[in-house]
């Protein structure tokens, strides 16, 4: 706590760095898990990581709660290192994992107030605030819960001690549509409060509707770093023509991407002047077009194929 | 609620039942004896025809009679010593890996609180539950001596020599156990490995008495806390009991370096 008030007298309330990774890099025995990694969080915001299953976001947070160690490089939380001040760092930082394994043995309130026991403080009004809000039973048994149900005893139990820092691994994973709007509602409400949010997804429509910036993840490395709203406007545009065998050369435009062609039409993304867009199409042999903003996901999934780390 | 009173709390169950059995184990062995003591002469004539290193290899035929309170009751406590060990082991197998088999380190390791706090709290809440056992072996002990001797005399000391070398024998298999899962990846069982390195070393001991020498011996407690050596000599060995005592220091020295430094293993 020491380390944590000392960093708070520091920074005398100026906003900072709530996370920030330095070349961080972790293998296992040869294997990467996370290469190179740099960059920073700001506090108050809420921050997506994203990528496929093992492209290294849950390596990234277990690094940095210190559940593993890393081979190279550093990462800060709030100004600590989060190796050498791991204890402190984590009276400050909610955790939920993407798999959730509580002891099994155990009632949910029991596992909750053993949970809140390591925070030095009275949680009881919050977890009963946070079990409502969440429609979690508290007397049941953890090992008698379905999986979405424990998924709610994890956010409760991330939440209970109002963190500053939330670190979120696949959250919604398990939770259905009513159960996951209230938890953006519950994350959205926190981060009004300040709390900075860490959010780990493959379901671009979340990191979309919450993040104010997100880091793209591929084997490891951060294959692109922009705020939402940048991706979405990038001068991408999504092209459907419908015509007989027309090829990319036909067009005869550079910044075209992704052509396909199936069932008649011909699909690809372009991005540069709309003007000669216009003009190549005009040309064309065609009976219909469509011309369209990608949505994030499809920008995702083009920036995922192109990119080669 | 803190971490020790949560972790004794899941070996009370178990220890009831590893109490009990080795109580149990030691009244069965001595309930034995008044029969056997009667008549001396039966019973030599009854161990006569079993070869000799069957019989040394169950440590009879040694300088202790079996018809004596001390000679009966080394032959129980070599037996008792194996169940002593298998819960050792097990213990030392079970106490940390169990975080990371059942997938809850995610959730114990992400608080406040240093790995080194967790390990003793954990270390602490699985030596009491040894420490138990022990006073258990105590009792079991001279209730079944006092309830089977009849008139038959014993020394105390040789008995209490013996029963001192519980804990040392008991940390031996538990420090065994804490290595092994320290500096494994991953753990996957425990009672496997438990009852595996109790009955590995127990068979090193005895393949000993067979061929002879010492060298196996060296590797094992159960030579190095021989009861039957005990209880004639009335004292431990001290070159033995520092092998065991070294192993120990040793074990646990780079458990808990390989521990604290530990990738702790999840579901990915």
């Amino acid at each position: 706590m020491r380390a944590f008030r000392h960093y708070v007298l520091l920074t005398g309330g100026i906003s900072l760095n709530a996370i920030e990774l330095k070349e961080l890099t972790k293998y296992y025995g040869k294997v990467r898990g996370i290469e190179r990694l740099s960059f920073s969080v700001k506090e108050g915001e809420i921050f997506g990581f994203i990528g496929p299953n093992g492209a290294g976001k849950t390596t990234t947070i277990r690094t940095l709660l210190g559940l593993v160690f890393p081979t190279g490089g550093m990462a800060t939380i709030f100004g600590l290192d989060c190796i050498r001040h791991g204890k402190e760092i984590r009276k400050n930082i909610g955790y939920l994992p993407s798999e959730v394994f509580y002891y099994d043995q155990m009632k949910v309130i029991d596992l909750l107030k053993y949970s809140a026991s390591f925070y030095k403080r009275d949680c009881t009004k919050r977890i009963h605030e946070l079990a409502e809000i969440m429609e979690l039973s508290l007397h049941r048994r953890i090992e008698d819960l379905s999986y979405g149900n424990k998924k709610k005893v994890g956010i409760v139990q991330g939440l209970l001690h109002d963190p500053k820092l939330l670190l979120l691994d696949e959250p919604t994973s398990g939770l259905d549509p009513l159960m996951q709007k209230r938890f953006f509602d519950l994350i959205a409400a926190e981060n009004k409060k300040g709390v900075t949010v860490f959010f780990s997804s493959h379901i671009l429509s979340e990191v979309q509707h919450l993040c104010d910036r997100v880091a793209v993840m591929k084997n490891g490395s951060i294959i692109r770093l922009e705020s939402v709203e940048t991706l979405r406007q990038e001068n991408y545009k999504k092209v459907v023509l419908k015509a007989v065998d027309l090829s990319a050369e036909d067009l005869g435009l550079s910044g075209v991407t992704d052509f396909k062609v199936d069932n008649g039409a011909a699909r690809f993304f372009y991005r540069g002047n709309a003007q000669e867009l216009v003009g190549a199409i005009a040309k064309q042999q065609i009976s219909d077009v469509v011309i369209e903003d990608p949505s994030l996901e499809e920008i995702f999934l083009h920036y995922y194929e192109q990119a080669q780390p | 609620m803190n971490i020790f009173a949560f972790e004794f709390r899941k070996y009370v169950g178990s220890l009831a039942v590893w109490i009990g059995s080795i109580v149990g184990l030691l009244m069965m062995f001595m309930a034995f004896y008044p029969v056997l003591a009667k008549d001396a002469a039966i019973l030599d004539l009854f161990l006569e025809h079993y070869p000799e290193e069957l019989l040394k290899a169950f440590g009879m035929g040694g300088e202790l009679s079996l018809a004596s309170v001390a000679g009966f009751f080394a032959f129980s406590f070599a037996f008792t010593q194996l169940v002593i060990a298998a819960q050792s082991a097990y213990y030392g197998f079970h106490f940390v890996s169990v975080e990371e088999r059942e997938r809850t380190a995610d959730f114990l390791y992400a608080k406040p609180i240093s790995r080194a706090s967790i390990l003793a709290a954990k270390y602490a809440a699985a030596g009491l539950a040894l420490f138990l056992t022990n006073i258990g072996v105590w009792a079991g002990s001279f209730l079944a001596i006092s309830w089977f001797r009849g008139d038959a005399t014993y020394e105390l000391w040789p008995v209490i020599s013996l029963l001192l070398t519980v804990p040392v024998f008991q940390l031996f298999f538990f420090s065994f156990g804490f290595l092994v899962t320290a500096v494994s990846k991953k753990t996957t069982g425990v009672i496997g490995p438990a009852v595996g390195v109790s009955f590995v070393l127990y068979m090193l001991n005895a393949l000993r008495r067979i061929i002879g020498g010492e060298l196996l011996g060296l590797l094992s407690p159960y030579y190095h806390f021989d009861p039957n050596v005990i209880l004639q000599a009335g004292q431990w060995e001290p070159f033995h009991a520092g092998i065991s005592i070294g192993a120990i220091v040793v074990a646990n020295v780079l458990a808990v370096r390989f521990y604290l430094k530990r990738d702790m293993s999840t579901a990915i």
